[in-house]
């Protein structure tokens, strides 16, 4: 077979699984829907390591294959069709994607496992896998639209899953409305980009704007700012995140694999994808390496601060995901990509400890109840250090080498980039401070009543609330069921957190500077017209940058250490003192506020406008109101003629008639 | 004869038909009173048809008879179905119909 056949094929299984799982959820019994859609991701797991296997067999400069099923539109000057792209950048996001995703699936048997909408879930599960493997086989910006949207559309329903919970409705829609923005920004992108060079699928899209457009030329530029506008919505950045945290009201695998690992990366992805536009245009290229920067410096300052343990996670990803987009947007794309397999690893693993560790709580998410876990729950304990080790970038974890490869290119490009990459390193500190804030307060320290409790044996049972707000809840559909589950209790949970834990530690292993490059070198061909692709930061320096990025992370931990471990509450007498700054961080640097005060309210205040004067005033009073009161005048005369006695209707016509005779008499004579 | 005796005479018989039809209350009055402009009509046009020499008129008057028959048939039915139902026999009273 084909690599485009194992694409298909890719593609196919996880379809397959949603429709199944849908349409015939009556028909499974007991947990047979989660294992029937962990299945299909493994099938297309395996579909995807078929495809790199055929991909590596072809030459280099051969390995970019298309294949299309069927036209949707094919007349002069415009040609759409459903075609995938197969090339090394395409299978390098099918394997993670789909890798981690299975992962996350078999995560979610046991976690979800006595939910009332259980087969909902791994349908929609399954349906998010579906669109996120389109959205990145996608050959078209036709196809790439579709899948984007699918994604969105998928990550509304998982972030609402809990249809009941107020918080997580309100939530998903936020998302939603957001990565619409970011969808409309897409679709322009593709209309200016398809007038300019008359072609949708990427290849035409690339030649036809090497020809049409100048460096920096405006439209281009506009162009790939709209593209940045899909990337930033859906990539949780500046001024598009403030979705990003509300999601976390999801069940916690939706968080793992939706806005941790995959769905939150695509506008890496979506840059990469089109770095030819942005090497043509380096000025919007520009503005997503100081959008990332601002973001990943943001983020990182408020998880300081954050107490929701779910959400400090949620900040962090934002803040990573910055640096993938600093790292594309500066042109060093094996070294954002490699950011982002690395980030999907220890991210989604970070989540899944920490919703072993909400399970034992009982749903509760505060950091500030938590506390002692350690004993309790050592296989959690150990898995999760090793994924906030990965985040801290601790040397030799795999955070490590993907962060600081993406600084030591971005340092490497000189001028203000250097600015950038600094900053970058200020960052990688407050990472490594918060990562282990996390560790320290809910794994050390007193325990709290619920470590003990489970520590004797027994898992905390709490009357279901909201956490967010406390509302009292029931254990019925549409909110999460009755029990909770741990991974040292449940085997898919532990089975699915082991692995990613091993590929936190070890995936750094695959670009060593000056040991190895198989990424990088894998990667190659689809970026090989990149002008780039040989500006390499010298060996040396990028040892330099390891060795600051290291102590930097080292230093982090240690500075937490010190605040968490050795002084516990010196952090609260810090915050008394600092009010000001802790509340600005506290308030998520007011994004909330102002995006609230933008658009939210103008756009509320616009709609009341639209319902108190135009609809009622002018539409209902004028419009319908005029039009009737003015046939309802016309007729009052009609009526009155019609008096009912038969003389006057004999009068009028006698009168009537005489008259048209009168008439036409006087006409003729 | 001159012709103009017929149509004085028609209008003549026509002006107390209509007269009749608007002033009189009982219905059964009212349908004489139409039979009353119908036969002005009906003289009219034989009048001019013997003025022109054709059968034209002739013929439309003799159509105008078999509608005339019609309309009283219709009315007499109505006439007795208001009596049967012991309503008021006075167009007057009838006006239920008025907008």
């Amino acid at each position: 077979m084909s690599a485009t056949t194992f694409a298909w094929l890719v593609l196919a299984f996880p379809l397959a699984g949603t429709l199944v799982i849908a349409l015939g959820w009556r028909a499974l019994p007991g947990r047979s829907a989660g294992w029937l859609g962990s299945l299909t991701i493994l099938l297309s797991f395996g579909a995807g390591v078929g495809a790199l296997l055929e991909l590596l067999a072809l030459p280099e400069e051969e390995r970019s294959l298309t294949a299309s099923a069927f036209d949707y539109a094919s007349t002069a000057g415009l040609d759409a069709d459903l075609g995938i792209l197969v090339d090394p950048l395409s299978v390098f996001m099918v394997l993670v994607v789909s890798g981690v995703s299975f992962l996350i699936h078999l995560y979610s048997v046991a976690y979800i496992a006595s939910d009332g909408g259980y087969a909902r879930f791994f349908s929609f599960l399954n349906f998010f896998v579906f669109s996120m493997l389109l959205l990145v086989l996608a050959g078209n910006f036709v196809l790439l639209i579709i899948g984007w949207a699918f994604v969105g559309a998928a990550s509304y329903l998982l972030i609402s899953f809990w249809y009941r919970r107020t918080t997580a409705t309100a939530a998903g829609i936020k998302a939603f409305v957001i990565n619409v923005v970011g969808d409309v920004g897409l679709v322009l992108a593709t209309f200016l980009l398809f007038q300019a060079t008359g072609a949708l699928d990427y290849a035409g899209v690339f030649a036809g704007a090497e020809e049409a457009f100048a460096e920096n030329d405006g439209t281009l530029v506009a162009a790939c700012l709209l593209l940045l506008v899909g990337a930033f919505a859906k990539s949780a950045q500046i001024p598009l995140h403030t979705w990003l945290p509300d999601a976390m009201e999801g069940p916690t695998p939706v968080s793992a694999l939706i806005h941790a690992a995959t769905m939150v990366t695509a506008g890496v992805y979506l840059i990469a994808r089109t770095h030819p536009l942005f090497e043509l245009a380096p000025a919007a290229a520009d503005v997503a390496a100081i959008v990332g920067t601002l973001t990943l410096v943001m983020a990182a300052t408020i998880a300081l601060v954050v107490t929701d343990l779910k959400r400090v996670i949620a900040y962090s990803t934002m803040s990573q995901i910055g640096y993938m987009v600093l790292g594309v947007s500066v042109f060093a794309y094996g070294a954002g990509l490699f950011h982002l397999m690395t980030h999907a690893f220890f991210k989604a693993l970070l989540f899944m400890g920490a919703g072993s560790v909400i399970g034992a709580m009982g749903g509760e998410q505060s950091l500030d109840r938590m506390g002692g876990f350690r004993k309790a729950m050592p296989f959690t304990f150990a898995t999760f250090t090793l994924g906030a080790l990965a985040l801290a970038a601790v040397p030799l974890m795999s955070g490590f080498f993907s962060k600081d490869e993406i600084l030591a290119f971005t340092i490497n490009r000189g001028g203000g980039y250097v600015i950038l990459g600094v900053v970058g390193y200020v960052a990688a500190l407050i990472t490594a401070f918060y990562a282990f804030r996390m560790v320290f307060r809910v794994f050390f320290g007193k325990p709290a009543p619920e470590a003990a409790e489970l520590e004797r044996g027994r898992l905390h049972h709490a009357d279901p609330q909201n956490p967010a707000t406390g509302e009292v809840e029931d254990s019925d559909v549409g909110f999460p069921g009755p029990e909770h589950h741990v991974a040292e209790r449940s085997a898919p949970m532990a089975a699915a957190m082991a692995p990613l834990a091993l590929l936190s530690v070890v995936a750094g292993l695959v670009a060593i500077p000056g040991v190895t490059d198989t990424l990088e070198h894998f990667l190659e061909p689809t970026f090989a017209d990149s002008r780039f692709i040989d500006a390499h930061p010298s060996e040396s320096a990028e040892y330099v940058g390891l060795a600051v990025g290291g102590s930097v992370g080292l230093l982090g931990i240690a500075i937490a250490y010190l605040l968490y471990m050795r002084r516990p509450g010196v952090t609260l007498a810090l915050r008394d003192r600092m009010r000001p700054v802790h509340s600005f961080l506290a308030r998520k640097w007011y994004f909330d506020e102002l995006l609230d005060a933008l658009f939210v309210r103008p756009g509320a205040g616009f709609g009341r406008f639209g319902r108190t004067v135009v609809e009622s005033v002018f539409v209902q009073g004028f419009l319908v109101g005029g039009a009737s009161g003015a046939v309802r005048a016309g007729t009052s005369f009609a009526r009155t003629i019609q008096s009912g006695y038969l003389r006057a209707y004999a009068l009028l016509l006698f009168l009537g008639v005489s008259g048209l005779a009168l008439y036409f008499l006087i006409a003729s004579a | 004869m001159d012709v103009a005796w017929f149509v004085v005479l028609s209008a003549f018989i026509f002006c107390i038909g209509a007269a009749g039809v608007m002033t009189r209350r009982s219905p059964l009055v009212v349908l004489l009173c139409l039979e009353l402009m119908l036969n002005a009509g009906n003289l009219a046009l034989i009048a001019f048809a013997r003025m022109h020499g054709t059968g034209d008129g002739q013929i439309f008057a003799l159509i105008v008879m078999v509608v005339a028959a019609c309309e009283v048939v219709v009315g007499l039915g109505l006439i007795v179905s208001v009596y049967r139902r012991r309503l008021p026999i006075d167009v007057d009273e009838l006006s239920e119909l008025r907008g």
